[in-house]
């Protein structure tokens, strides 16, 4: 008997072990690919196998960042992008919510804005951006509209369907107790939809960023997005490459915290 | 006097299409204390007649009184249970049971003592603070039905809530239920498809047939039977004669509607 038990537990490290050693293994061959790349780029940058003119560098990009570092450059326009994207992903999240919401509490509405809401879902949003910097004027505000509109309408349409989807009888339930419609919402229909609704959350933070960085194109004069538009003209693919690494990295990293905050949630409900 | 009156009902579903009548001109009384039984095939209308007695749907015709007062001014009355348990996952069992409460409004703390004495009663102290997933289902149903009770309403509908369990739990929970209601000497209204569940549990058996759903025939459980715990009345004598009477009764429907 005893000798069993060990054997079983024998068993189970030797499965946890394995868990490990592959996990590890996975971590390894990321590790590889990341060092390869960025090894290959810099060899075939420094033996002109590539024109190092358009392609630049990774030493030039990491001098170029440790002088931004430096002279604070590089804070300045990060911190004006990441404010745009975060101001317009709440904008267009929370909005989108709150048009579901009437949607959802008017069947009505729904059947009216339906084909304007199918339209706008089909127009590509970026294509507004002249009307919004004309309308709104050349600043802060359009930009983070630009973030804002690009999930908006998606966002309400997905939400609202995740609304109309939650199970009859919660409703039922509540309403043998003589609930209120808003009662409906706020004790099943929205808790049921969190799920969904965190799954937006995950889109949006992307579509902020294209949103955001368009808008900066168009008209900014400081921004990530302007950096890259900026190094275009003046032919600086060095400044254009250490601006696009400096957005994937912190696109990474708020990507990252959508995903702590949806393992909090869930532990939380 | 009657305690719950159900006059001239008859309910229509409308869709693009066409229409049905789910109901036509019922009319029921039901004494308080008392427990009835709907009994009759699918698509009778039973469901929809309970959902009509909740106030959850307004019928096309007809009215319901408790009281002799109409259903809107009585909807604290009622409680109203499901063929699941639809308790809310991502509340712990207290919470669900205090869902009620929270609704209408009233004093949380005086309340929390009453939700936990009910599940002490249900035999469910030790799951307070667990979540649905992690009871079994005749746990659920439990807890479905103290989330039913804690409002303390005078009339219950029960819409077939054992259908979804294994047998051997159904019988408990059958026997559970019955003894509690007589303590608490609420009127139920069970909605069932079983012939057996419906004489084990009810004072008297409406039997209904389909298309258009109507009242076929009222049964009276014998006095004998009604006295005894659902699982011993299964055992009388009694509750056989009526289970071959009422199952008589089904079939003779069923060619009825096979030849119509």
């Amino acid at each position: 008997m005893k000798q069993n038990q060990q054997s079983d537990k024998q068993l189970f490290d030797r499965h946890v072990k394995k868990i490990k050693a592959d996990k590890r293994h996975t971590r390894y061959m990321q590790l590889l690919l990341f060092l390869s790349f960025f090894i290959l780029w810099e060899l075939s940058s420094q033996f002109h196998w590539i024109d190092p003119l358009i392609f630049s560098s990774p030493s030039r990009i990491v001098s170029l960042l440790y002088e931004n570092i430096l002279n604070g450059n590089l804070w300045y326009h990060m911190r004006v992008t990441v404010l745009e994207t975060i101001a317009g992903f709440f904008i267009g999240t929370i909005g989108g919510i709150i048009i579901a919401f009437l949607l959802w509490n008017s069947r009505k509405l729904y059947d009216v804005l339906d084909p304007y809401l199918v339209v706008l879902n089909a127009l590509p949003k970026v294509a507004l951006g002249p009307i919004i910097i004309v309308a709104l004027g050349p600043g802060y505000f359009s930009i983070i509209m630009m973030g804002a509109i690009i999930s908006i309408i998606v966002t309400s349409l997905v939400v609202y369907s995740a609304f109309r989807e939650v199970d009859k009888n919660y409703i039922t339930v509540l309403q043998s107790f003589g609930a209120t419609k808003w009662q409906c919402f706020k004790e099943a229909v929205f808790p049921a939809s969190l799920p969904s609704i965190i799954s937006t959350f995950k889109v949006n933070v992307g579509l902020s960023w294209v949103g955001v960085i368009v808008g900066e194109f168009l008209v900014a004069a400081k921004g990530l997005g302007y950096l890259i538009v900026y190094g275009f003209q003046v032919f600086n693919f060095t400044l254009v490459l250490y601006s696009l690494l400096v957005i994937a990295f912190i696109a990474a990293i708020m990507y990252q915290g959508v995903n702590k905050f949806e393992a909090w949630l869930i532990r939380k409900i | 006097m009657s305690f719950l009156q159900l006059k001239q009902i008859t309910h229509y579903y409308f869709n693009r299409s066409s229409y049905t009548k789910a109901l036509d001109n019922i009319s029921i009384s039901v004494d308080e204390g008392s427990f009835i039984s709907l009994l009759g095939p699918s698509g009778c209308g039973k469901t929809t007649l309970l959902s009509i007695m909740a106030g959850i749907i307004h019928p096309t015709f007809g009215s319901v009184l408790i009281n002799d007062k109409p259903l809107e001014k009585n909807q604290r009355e009622i409680g109203y249970m499901l063929q699941q348990d639809y308790l809310f996952p991502w509340k712990n069992i207290i919470d669900n049971v205090l869902i009620g409460p929270k609704i209408v409004g009233n004093k949380q703390k005086e309340m929390t003592e009453k939700a936990k004495q009910l599940l002490v009663d249900m035999g469910l102290e030790t799951v307070i603070k667990s979540y649905p997933n992690n009871l079994s289902g005749g746990m659920r149903q439990r807890v479905a039905l103290a989330r039913t009770l804690i409002t303390n309403p005078s009339l219950l509908l029960l819409d077939e809530p054992f259908s979804a369990l294994d047998f051997q739990t159904k019988l408990k929970l059958e026997d559970f239920v019955s003894a509690l209601l007589k303590r608490y000497n609420k009127t139920s209204i069970l909605v069932t498809h079983d012939i057996g569940e419906a004489i084990a549990m009810s004072d008297q058996i409406y039997l209904m047939r389909a298309n258009p759903g109507e009242i076929h025939q009222l049964f009276e459980v014998p006095i004998e039977v009604r006295d005894l715990s659902p699982f011993e009345a299964r055992k009388h004598i009694k509750y056989q004669h009526l289970f071959d009477r009422i199952w008589e009764e089904l079939n003779s429907l069923e060619t009825k509607s096979t030849i119509g």
